[in-house]
């Protein structure tokens, strides 16, 4: 067993002891759960008036009334509860002095954050695994094209783990926990409001380059079912530069 | 197998340790003794490579802390000021995951748990969360941490803090155990500690050494005078005088009970033989005469004393704690 390994087993072990997982994971798929419901109700009253008007049997696209907008929704959810799930990664290891523990022991400070990192991801993967439950029991009662479903997928995945790695450099410069929570929270907002900025600069370069730093439309863009390069480049380098920021927080400790 | 050479670490405008050069052989227990805030813990830190020396090099079992980190880690077992446990994971869990960072696997793992679990008697606890145990049980497992891979090297902050005085007895016979074997450094503000379990001791005082000797060697240093103490049954009211005339007394110091007095003289001399004598000659009740030796805990107060009317004449000498000083 590498280090990592090692650190990615005791991380994950502790998740499942203490009841952060439960509690968070519950919140996730009830609220999963209840925009899924709203939606598909919202498609069958759309669905009603559509048959009255045209007296006949109407096509309602699920794809665009359910999914899209149930997806779009999760950025908020996520944007919510993700920093929860972090905010203890490092705070805690600070607050119990097990930090230096970890530290002074034969492993690379990269060992540290990426096991830290995979940890959480594979908590948060396996909690959006679980919703997929969702489109398969709508597949009984309805017909969709799930390609556009994948990529929302797709983009949940990397939104989250984007978002996981704000938590994680957050939770490495403090100890307190509800200050890294407050302070991923913070950052994330912010970088959603961006896309805000970028907007009001219109079709100009300087607006181009404000809008590409948002999360928003590169999201956007996988939740339509479009695959571009240009946002998977986005997602990944995002989360390299977040990795690496966590890194030099963490070695930074030392020299304080 | 550890040699400190210049270490200096300053902290802003603050500094911890201030050019401290010390060495400890193979198989040697030294001890670093110091009042609360003295650099002990910043010294251990720079040799655990937590974190740089701002000056100065020092390296353990050959490797320099500085350029090669990971070998030095290797090296040593670490037990920091605070037992560095996982409340969420049990002894077995916990101890597991130790040797899994330390690279150690299947078998030898088992073996390692088993051996480390015994010698600090946790094998009532090992299944139990680390959350539930008390102070004393979480020091062992720190304990038990550090001495899992067998290390070389150990560096122990304050080890016997938060252990009842049976518990305390039986983690200072286990240092004492590991001597020889292993290069050991134990920080400690218990004075008595030193003394049971150390070949050597380090005394550090606001971030400089002020003295490195064996236990009895200091004492001996800084003895000036040769005390005796008596105590009479009564006190007759020229007993001081007549004392103090005897050839080699130089002071004779009232005690606080009714017949008890502290005797300095000359040293290198013995009059104990002639203050028996003068006090059955008297009459006076001799009731118990010995030699007073000086404890580590004069040693160390006067040397720090003296550092701290050097340094800053304002400012009042260290003081120890009552509840500080355990002897077991």
């Amino acid at each position: 067993m590498t280090p990592v390994q090692a650190v990615i087993a005791k991380e994950l072990r502790i998740y499942f002891v203490s009841p952060i997982v439960y509690v968070v994971g519950a919140v996730f798929l009830l609220i999963f759960g209840l925009l899924s419901y709203l939606y598909v109700g919202f498609a069958g009253a759309q669905a009603i008036q559509l048959m009255q008007m045209q007296g006949g049997p109407a096509q309602i696209n699920l794809n665009d009334l359910v999914f899209r907008n149930l997806f779009a929704s999760m950025r908020i959810v996520l944007l919510i509860i993700l920093p929860i799930l972090t905010m203890r990664l490092f705070a805690e290891e600070r607050k119990l002095r097990t930090f230096e523990f970890l530290l002074t022991s034969p492993l690379r400070i990269n060992d540290i954050v990426i096991g830290k990192f995979i940890s959480v991801l594979v908590i948060y993967v396996g909690l959006v695994g679980l919703t997929t439950l969702v489109p398969t029991v709508l597949m009984l009662f309805s017909d969709f094209d799930w390609n556009p479903i994948w990529t929302g997928y797709l983009g949940m995945v990397l939104l989250g783990a984007l978002f996981l790695s704000v938590g994680l450099f957050a939770s490495a410069v403090t100890e307190n926990q509800i200050v890294a929570a407050f302070v991923s929270f913070g950052m994330l907002l912010t970088i959603w409001l961006i896309s805000g900025l970028g907007s009001l600069f219109g079709d100009t370069p300087a607006g181009r380059v404000i809008s590409y730093v948002s999360y928003m439309e590169h999201y956007d863009r996988l939740v339509r079912g479009l695959i571009d390069t240009s946002d998977l480049v986005y997602f990944g380098s995002g989360l390299v530069l977040m990795l690496f920021l966590t890194h030099r927080v963490v070695e930074s400790t030392r020299w304080k | 197998m550890i040699d400190v050479h210049n270490i200096t670490k300053r902290y802003g405008h603050h500094t911890a340790i201030d050019r401290v050069t010390f060495s400890v052989a193979k198989g040697e227990v030294l001890a670093f003794l110091g009042p609360n805030g003295a650099g002990k813990t910043t010294t251990m830190r720079i040799l655990t490579c937590f974190m740089p020396a701002t000056e100065g090099t020092a390296r353990v079992a050959g490797f320099d802390c500085t350029d090669h980190p990971l070998e030095v880690k290797r090296q040593i077992g670490y037990l920091p000021e605070t037992p560095p446990v996982y409340q969420e994971l049990t002894v077995t869990e916990y101890l597991t995951f130790v040797g899994q960072l330390r690279g150690i696997t299947g078998p030898a793992l088992t073996s390692a748990l088993d051996k480390s679990i015994g010698r600090l008697e946790l094998g009532t606890v090992r299944h139990r969360l680390i959350g539930n145990l008390s102070r004393g049980y979480r020091q062992r497992v720190g304990l038990a941490q550090a001495l899992l891979h067998d290390p070389p090297v150990l560096i122990l902050d304050e080890p016997t803090v938060g252990l009842d005085p049976k518990q305390i007895i039986e983690i200072r016979e286990l240092i004492k155990s590991l001597a020889g074997s292993h290069s050991v450094i134990l920080s400690t503000h218990i004075l008595p500690e030193a003394t049971a379990v150390c070949q050597r001791v380090v005394i550090i005082n606001k971030g400089r050494i002020v003295a490195e000797d064996t236990p009895e060697q200091l004492s001996a240093r800084l003895r000036q005078s040769e005390k005796v103490s008596l105590m009479l049954k009564s006190r007759p009211a020229d007993c001081e005088s007549k004392l103090q005339a005897i050839p080699g007394v130089l002071q004779v110091l009232p005690g606080q009970g009714g017949g008890t007095f502290l005797i300095e003289c000359e040293l290198g001399r013995d009059l104990r033989d002639e203050l028996a004598r003068v006090a059955v000659m008297n009459q006076w009740g001799l009731l118990e005469l010995r030699t007073v030796s000086m404890t580590l805990e004069d040693v160390f107060l006067q040397l720090t004393r003296h550092e701290d009317h050097s340094a800053e004449a304002t400012e009042t000498t260290v003081s120890m704690a009552p509840s500080e000083k355990t002897d077991a």
